[in-house]
């Protein structure tokens, strides 16, 4: 395991170091010390390499991750995991907003709450939030699964496409074009490895499923003002 | 009077409002039966203050010009050496602007790339990420980061040559996109990672990020994905431009993209296309202005665009003090959008070649705005490519010839003593004296 210091050496030489491919082989462990709240810490990774980060991370933490595992031991701020294409990315703490941001892959834990537009725009990633998570979450989200075990707050799923929401707790409102879904068995199966990938103690059928009534699909004049 | 000479005299002869004009009208009566806004691609089709409003002095006693074909009067310059390590080097200043792949079609992508390259300059790729045909034949490729992010991934960010970050369009400052199912090719619905058939939105606000501040982070993490190599471009509609440029350049972009509001898009509201942003004449002077309190004119470089047609409007941007242009509607059209050849088909969709512009309705016969095959099979990208080095060399060719009528050995020595306004807007809006006087509305008179 390396140790790296970023009080004493410069986020430049952090993101080059573990962008160098040369760690796809021999699955280095990185630990990142005195994050300090800094932006874009470990982003654009492409190697299995597993990173920690101890302490709390800014914006963009593990941005466009691919292969990577990357653990916070802490918080962080805006945008983990933005665009994220394969790998894992796990915080300790708790999200600020846009978590998860149109990711395409891999999968993001919270295992605190996330903040508003968690999961906005997500486009195949799989995020399970252990707590809550806040208003306009999953807007406009294409396709991949966002798993609440908590509450959620206002205009959940607006204007949604084809990703699947699974909340166990309260839902404050739903958004347009979003509904209730029936839960079938391969929704439950899909949900079932996703709580346990990301380590949450619950049973599947403590959720109900959220979707896309895809009625904003194609422009109706009826539907104007949900525009 | 009585009722005998009603029939006689003379009559008032009917006039129609202007206000209410046939095409007003029609559209009145086209929102009533359908219920749906009109959506149409291209600039706005209205007059408003442009280029054309400015004319050069040329050289005289005071001013000696430089030989036509003789003395040498550069084209060149360079992009993005305020941070990266990689900046773009360019033949011409004229690039093309970010069009995307589902608006246009692969082969026209292709084309666009193939006569960039051909003519030493840069494409964009646009809403929709990037294509392989477009990677391969394009030198120099803008990637642009744009809010919907269809297929933005890391890969592709780091085969770019430089990286866009789309805030707006001059054609709809303050707007996303639609590009409405019919379009929805398996090629593009797999891009952007949606249905097959559906329309796609596109959100005008960046899902993760908003205002200057949270912009400059973003730069920073894209500059850290990317090593620093990349120039990074900030592409605005013409709203605010010396507010929006400023700030731009505060959040550390590298090259300001301004489009005004004549700018093309592929499908928007034709009342936005109309009546949201300020005409590209307006935009320049302000820009510059916010560039030069910053102490980075030229430092930061300006591309500007939004209705420019040929060497002058090119000439009187760089005059302005803009570094580059960049055009859109022009290179369409050098490509064979609305060409007269087709118009038995643009008839037969009750249109005419030079208004066809429902290019989110995906039936081009030119093969340019669509995904069907079998009109995309009537396009040759290698021709197409070939036709676009020609224009964007004419282009070139012209503004070197008044830039050398000017007395300039660069085109980026032109400026704005080189100009005269016609109007008076076109004065006020580009501080340039009105022809004949040394007027500037708003200015005292300087002798
Ligand atoms: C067919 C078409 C598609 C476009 N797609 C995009 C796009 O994806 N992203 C973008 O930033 N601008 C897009 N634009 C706008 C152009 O980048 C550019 O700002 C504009 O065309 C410049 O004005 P001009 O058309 O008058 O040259 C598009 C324009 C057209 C005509």
């Amino acid at each position: 395991m390396r140790i790296f210091d970023l009080e004493t050496e410069s986020l430049r030489t952090l993101n080059k170091m573990l962008q160098a491919k040369v760690h796809d082989t021999n699955q280095a462990h990185w630990q990142i010390e005195n994050p300090k709240g800094g932006h874009a810490i470990a982003v654009g990774l492409d190697a299995f390499i597993e990173v920690t980060v101890i302490g709390s991370a800014g914006y963009y933490c593990g941005g466009m991750n691919k292969k990577a595992t990357i653990n916070v031991q802490g918080s962080v701020g805006p945008g983990v995991a933005e665009n994220m294409m394969s790998g894992k990315i796990v915080v300790e703490g708790d999200a600020s907003q846009y978590a998860g941001a149109t990711g395409n892959g891999g999968m993001l834990v919270i295992k605190g709450n996330a903040s508003s537009r968690c999961g906005i725009s997500m486009k195949g990633i799989d995020i399970v939030v252990h707590g809550n998570i806040g208003h306009m979450s999953a807007f406009m989200a294409q396709s991949g699964n966002l798993v609440v075990l908590g509450n959620v707050g206002d205009a959940f799923g607006d204007s949604l496409y084809e990703a699947r929401l699974f909340v166990r707790g309260e839902v404050k409102s739903l958004g347009t074009d979003c509904i209730k879904k029936e839960m079938r068995p391969e929704h439950l199966a899909i949900l079932q490895r996703l709580l346990e990938e990301a380590g949450a103690n619950c049973r599947a059928e403590e959720f109900t499923r959220y979707g896309s009534a895809r009625k904003l699909y194609n422009f109706n004049v009826d539907n104007a003002s949900a525009y | 009077m009585n009722d005998r000479d009603k029939s006689t005299s003379p009559r008032t002869v009917p006039i129609k409002s202007s206000n209410f004009s046939d095409a007003t009208n029609a559209e009145i009566r086209r929102a009533a039966a359908t219920g749906i806004y009109d959506i149409r691609g291209g600039g706005a089709k209205r007059v408003v203050p442009h280029f054309d409003d400015l004319l050069f002095l040329g050289a005289s006693i005071s001013r000696y010009p430089l030989e036509g074909y003789r003395e040498t009067c550069e084209t060149n310059l360079t992009l993005g050496t305020r941070f990266a390590k990689k900046p773009i080097h360019l033949d011409i200043p004229i690039t093309i602007a970010g069009m995307s792949f589902g608006a246009l079609s692969g082969v026209a992508k292709e084309a666009l790339g193939r006569g960039a390259t051909e003519a030493g300059t840069s494409t964009t790729t646009g809403d929709g990420g990037m294509t392989e045909e477009e990677r391969r034949h394009s030198r120099t490729l803008i990637y642009q980061y744009l809010p919907s992010r269809y297929g933005m991934n890391p890969d592709d960010l780091r085969r770019c040559d430089a990286i866009e970050v789309v805030v707006g369009q001059g054609a709809k400052p303050g707007g996303g996109g639609m590009l409405l199912g019919q379009k929805i090719s398996d090629r593009v619905a797999e891009m952007r990672n949606l249905p097959k058939g559906i329309d796609q939105r596109s959100a005008c606000r960046h899902p993760d990020w908003t205002g200057p501040d949270d912009l400059e982070i973003k730069i920073l993490e894209l500059r850290e994905i990317t090593d620093w190599e990349k120039p990074i471009y900030v592409k605005i509609g013409g709203a605010r431009p010396y507010f929006d440029t400023t700030l731009a350049v505060k959040a550390g972009a590298d090259v300001i993209v301004l489009d005004g509001m004549q700018g093309g898009t592929a499908a928007t509201q034709n009342i936005f296309i109309e009546h949201v942003g300020q005409p590209t004449l307006a935009c320049i002077r302000p820009a510059v202005q916010a560039l030069e309190d910053l102490g980075l004119h030229r430092e930061v470089q300006l591309i500007i665009s939004g209705g420019i047609r040929h060497g002058a409007d090119v000439a009187k941007a760089l005059a302005l003090g803009a570094d580059a242009v960049s055009i859109g509607t022009a290179a369409m059209i050098a490509l064979g959008d609305n060409d007269p050849r087709w118009e038995a088909e643009y008839n037969e969709m009750g249109t005419t070649a030079g208004a066809y512009d429902d290019w989110h309705e995906g039936m081009d016969p030119a093969g340019i705005t669509t995904q069907n095959p079998k009109l995309t099979g009537r396009f040759d990208p290698v021709l197409g490519g070939r036709r676009l080095s020609n224009y964007l060399k004419v282009m070139a060719l012209e503004a070197q010839t008044i830039a050398r009528a000017c007395g300039k050995s660069h085109v980026h020595n032109l400026e704005p003593e080189d100009l005269c306004a016609l109007t008076v807007e076109a004065s006020a809006m580009t501080q340039v004296p009105i022809a004949g006087t040394n007027w500037i509305p708003g200015k005292k008179t300087i002798k």
